[in-house]
């Protein structure tokens, strides 16, 4: 049980996909213009990821190696599928206001990665609870950047009024604000990691596949290029 | 004729990909450290986005429909494009090296890039003919270019300028995109 409990602490805490890994951020910046669509599709991520992740880890002996990714896919695929026709009959305000968004859960690196890493290599109950975790790590992180912008940019919390609608910074709702705000929440944290003496977050990307490849690869370049200046000199 | 060039502005300008509808941001954010590297992958996201989703229209209007499956678009997709960056990524390798040479790298990447899917679901769910689904995923992927190309611009720039070291690395790129999201609203007065 205790191990269910860690998968928990480690998914909302110690490795939060938005916060720490900065996973995800496609979904992070488009939904959140409020704290009801940032919640809702944190929920709904988080459905798709404990079921993915409970169906793979059963299948985690049958499924070779070799076709381990498409057969992923294909599991995630199925469910934000199911998950789509909930909402569509059930909470069809949600749906529209996530619109493309939902579909794109398939494509979202925190459902891959946490399949590859962790629940292709263990047990059907301790990767449920990662699911949950990780799932409710993430909608923490999608919900508090949410209220803020919902706060600052229209002035209420979940459609309660808090700030007239003079004193609104309407930009912060729309786009542009999507950017600012999570740039703010990252310096916040960079200065509390500095002043605890730690470096400041690293840039990472998605599923640390398609960003690491290529910057290591920049690493080696420069790495040669200035092994050709050590020469020259 | 004219509709369609609307489609590929508005897709390409307007509604800005990376700036305005926050697909594809894993890439912009990781892959824009320099103008070279973010001018290759802004031609594979060209190349791949325009393919698929001539093809994606293509299964959506010759198999999809007409076996009544359409709630399998999203599976159907995923597998496809999945499938095409592995096929493209052969036929290059064997017809043109020196194109693979200049786009291998980054063929792999794109397949988890939201924005190649993020197209193929668009264009179905506006209801979008062939034609316009291509012009539409041509237009879209241009606009990817041009972000990434001069996001990768700025931060050549700015990389090793003096500022608080709690906004290095990843809080001024997002500042960056913001500044950059505001001035491509200035598009939406074009149309």
């Amino acid at each position: 049980m205790n191990r269910c409990v860690e998968r928990l602490y480690n998914g909302i805490i110690k490795e939060n996909p938005t916060f720490v890994l900065m996973l995800g951020m496609c979904p992070t910046l488009a939904v959140t213009s409020s704290l009801v669509n940032g919640f809702g599709m944190g929920m709904t991520t988080m459905v798709v990821l404990t079921a993915s992740n409970a169906i793979i880890a059963l299948l985690r002996n049958i499924i070779p190696d070799k076709v381990r990714m498409p057969a992923f896919i294909v599991i995630v695929a199925s469910f934000v599928t199911i998950v789509q026709f909930m909402l569509q009959a059930y909470l069809p305000s949600l749906n529209s206001a996530l619109g493309i968004y939902i579909p794109l859960i398939v494509v979202n690196c925190i459902i891959l990665g946490r399949a590859e890493a962790y629940a292709s290599k263990n047990p059907v109950l301790p990767s449920v609870f990662d699911g949950i975790g990780m799932g409710l790590g993430f909608t923490l992180g999608l919900s508090c950047l949410g209220l803020v912008r919902e706060l600052i940019g229209s002035g209420t919390v979940a459609s309660f009024r808090l700030i007239p609608e003079d004193y609104c910074i309407k930009i912060i709702g729309l786009a542009p604000g999507a950017f600012f705000v999570l740039a703010g929440l990252v310096a916040i944290q960079n200065k509390i990691r500095i002043s605890h003496g730690k470096k400041p977050k690293e840039m990472k990307c998605c599923s640390d596949c398609s960003g690491c490849s290529l910057e290591c690869g920049e690493r080696k370049e420069e790495a040669k290029n200035l092994d050709l200046v050590k020469e020259e000199a | 004729m004219k509709e369609v060039l609307i489609i590929g502005i508005t897709a390409a300008l307007v509604n800005n990909v990376v700036l305005s509808q926050f697909l594809g941001l894993c890439p912009f954010l990781g892959v824009s450290k320099k103008v070279k590297t973010a001018g290759g992958m802004g031609a594979a996201v060209i190349f791949v986005i325009t393919l698929s989703s001539l093809l994606t229209g293509l299964i959506y209007k010759f198999i999809l429909v007409p076996t009544d499956m359409t709630y399998l678009n999203t599976i159907v997709f995923i597998l496809v494009i999945a499938a095409l960056v592995q096929f493209v990524e052969m036929v290059l390798k064997k017809i043109s090296p020196s194109l693979y040479e200049a786009l291998g790298v980054y063929l792999p990447l794109i397949t988890t890039n939201c924005a190649v899917l993020g197209v193929a679901l668009l264009n179905v769910q506006n209801s979008y003919g062939i034609l316009e689904g291509v012009v539409n995923g041509l237009g879209t992927s241009v606009g990817f270019t041009v972000a990434i190309v001069i996001m990768a611009g700025i931060r050549e720039k700015t990389e090793y300028n003096d500022y608080s070291p709690a906004l290095k690395g990843m809080p001024m790129v997002l500042i960056t995109a913001g500044l950059m999201a505001i001035a491509f609203s200035g598009f939406s007065g074009l149309l």
